[in-house]
């Protein structure tokens, strides 16, 4: 009897673990949606910071991301590519370290280091450029891990069919290997989009803010960001900011889950592929 | 699949490497070195901001409890161990380490058990239907940005704990003296240590659930056989296999509650130079001091706030990878190819 009792509290206690995970979860989301939705405008998408809008912002937070595609892909993909092929295991897992050193710093500290180096020793300023390379810096070991995995699940009969066939190793990782791990190779680009799309504190001091769009220009000028306009807009003392922060963080939210959504289902096809190979 | 069973081509020699091949392995090689040259950049960086600062505190900068840049404007500069710094500047983070020790440590505690219990309910009770979905608010919840959860905190949660929720906690636990109010107004220590509390909890449950996973399953039917009630199964068999793993999990949970910036710089209270009184209070914690007073430490013009702001920098730098290092360790050692959580969302 006591031992069903403590049983049923236990699981009972269990249950409210579980409430206190998705209660949170579901009453930042309802309640950002909520505030903002009745100030939702096509203003918003329109208009500059300084006009009351968020496109700046939003152009700013998809230009950076862009930016972390182009710098972070190459790089990351080419480590995992070398540490699952080429590496022997001393290397591969001095690399791994490496990485995961790296993933362990905080952003803040990213962001700080960016500001010395690149804004003012470099002589950049508050720039583009400099916001791209501290987030590249924070998000090179997803890429890497995502695709040092995703190469070793292929099958080593399909390395070994390959060899057979006599194929150099760049054709096999081009046309054996690279199919079936692409999945996974770009749900870790969808993390490092996520990422770079949700941090603010590398920014702070490297691409700093602008509320109005910047020249097209890699240095020298600051850059907005929907980020930066939540965490400082909700400090303003004004109704009007604390929408905009508001409905900075809705947006941010709404591309984060678009995000999430498709690295699912990127995690889903990875995972049929592997098991259509497995034969 | 161990990965040296496909490294086959080791044993050919370097010469009959086709050109395709070598280029391959060379730019490739080229890319894999890159993650090394930032890890050092940024060690290299904080290092050299911070050596002027790290030279005229000493070990005040650690024991210190005045944090100040001093008068940025005029009157002669202090001299310490040979350095100048601007008059009266006294760069201690003793308070700013507690706070951050603390904030994460309370919110460690508070996240462990119901991580553990949220995995548990998941893996061992609830039907297989239902993990899609929970499993994707855990995603939801890992990936919410930093800052969002700052203003959740300062628009939404602090102002109704600290009408509510703290008022009840002081009347029941006001026999604690730190528990004691008065109650602020939302922004400090326990409204910090709640938050990061929602944020770290999601990595320690997925780490947790992956373990669980592995449970031996004929280990657990077997002491249901046995009559043992689920709890007693949780205890008696579950715990055991898990539990190193969980430490781990935790200590990985703690790195990313070390770090974070932005929720904390928005619901802390940004404390200074003072120890929080109860765990109402304002509170300071290194990372989001380095992000508020960033910006006005450009106006010393002998550079010693941001070099004072680096060496802090370079002391979070230090705890939070001797915990991240730590916590990876023993989940390595535990479940060796488990599926590692992401430290920083997702």
């Amino acid at each position: 009897m006591r031992r069903t009792a403590a049983d049923l509290g236990f699981w009972a206690a269990c249950w409210l673990a579980l409430a206190l995970v998705v209660g949170p979860a579901a009453w930042i989301v309802i309640g950002l949606v909520r505030k903002t939705w009745p100030v939702l405008s096509v203003d918003l998408l329109l208009k500059t910071t300084a006009q009351g809008g968020l496109q700046n912002a939003l152009f700013g937070t998809l230009v950076l991301a862009a930016g972390v595609l182009i710098l972070a892909a190459p790089i990351g993909i080419g480590a995992g590519v070398y540490m699952a092929e080429f590496a022997s295991q001393r290397q591969a897992s001095l690399f791994r370290f490496v990485s995961e050193v790296l993933a362990g710093i905080p952003s803040i500290v990213v962001g700080y280091a960016g500001y010395e180096l690149l804004a003012i020793a470099l002589g950049w300023g508050y720039s583009l450029l400099g916001g791209i390379l501290a987030l590249t810096a924070l998000v090179v070991p997803y890429v890497v891990k995502s695709t040092e995995a995703a190469l070793q699940q292929v099958p080593t009969s399909l390395r070994e069919g390959a060899a057979a066939l006599g194929l150099p190793r760049w054709l096999m990782l081009w046309k054996v290997l690279l199919p079936p791990a692409l999945p996974g190779v770009l749900t870790g680009l969808v993390v490092a989009l996520a990422i770079s799309t949700g941090e603010t504190a590398p920014l702070l001091y490297t691409a700093n803010f602008s509320d109005a769009n910047p020249p097209v220009q890699l240095l020298h000028h600051p850059v907005g960001y929907l980020t930066y306009v939540v965490y400082d807009y909700v400090q303003l003392p004004s109704a009007r900011a604390h929408q905009l922060a508001n409905a900075a963080a809705t947006f941010t939210l709404f591309l984060l889950l678009l995000l999430i959504v498709l690295s699912r289902l990127l995690a889903a096809r990875a995972r049929r592929r592997t098991e259509q190979m497995g034969l | 699949m161990p990965p040296s069973l496909h490294k086959v081509r080791t044993t050919r020699r370097r010469t009959d490497e086709a050109t395709g091949d070598r280029v391959l392995r060379l730019t490739s090689l080229v890319t894999a070195t890159l993650p090394f040259a930032i890890l050092a950049a940024i060690v290299l960086v904080m290092i050299v901001s911070g050596s002027r600062a790290l030279i005229y505190s000493g070990t005040n900068l650690l024991t210190g409890r005045i944090f100040t840049f001093g008068h940025l404007y005029g009157g002669s500069p202090t001299v310490h161990n040979g350095i100048a710094a601007p008059r009266d500047a006294s760069y201690g983070g003793a308070t700013l380490i507690v706070g951050t020790l603390l904030t994460s440590a309370i919110a460690l505690a508070l996240a462990i058990p119901v991580a553990l219990g949220a995995a548990l309910l998941v893996t061992e009770r609830l039907p297989h239907r239902l993990e899609g979905p929970v499993s994707l608010i855990g995603d939801l919840l890992a990936g919410i940005p930093s800052v969002v959860y700052g203003l959740w905190g300062v628009t939404i949660l602090g102002p109704l704990a600290s009408r509510s929720f703290y008022p009840w906690l002081a009347h029941w636990l006001g026999f604690i003296p730190f528990f004691r109010g008065p109650v602020g107004a939302g922004q400090g220590l326990l409204t910090a240590s709640l938050v990061l509390a929602v944020m770290v909890v999601p990595i320690i449950a997925s780490t947790t659930r992956e373990l669980l996973r592995r449970v031996p399953i004929l280990h657990k039917e077997g002491g249901l056989a046995l009559g043992m009630t689920r709890l007693e199964v949780v205890r008696a068999i579950i715990w055991p296999f898990v539990r190193n793993g969980v430490l781990g999990a935790s200590l990985l949970g703690w790195a990313r509650a070390l770090g974070e910036t932005m929720a904390v710089l928005l619901i802390s209270g940004n404390a200074l130079n003072v120890f929080p009184g109860n765990i109402y209070d304002p509170v300071g914690t290194i990372a989001a001091t380095i992000a508020a007073l960033l910006d006005g430490a450009l106006t010393d013009g002998t550079g010693m706030a941001v070099s004072a702001l680096g060496a802090l920098g370079l002391v979070l730098l230090l705890i939070t990878l001797a915990t991240n290092l730590g916590g990876r360790l023993i989940v390595r050692r535990v479940a060796a190819g488990a599926a590692l959580p992401v430290g920083r969302g997702f």
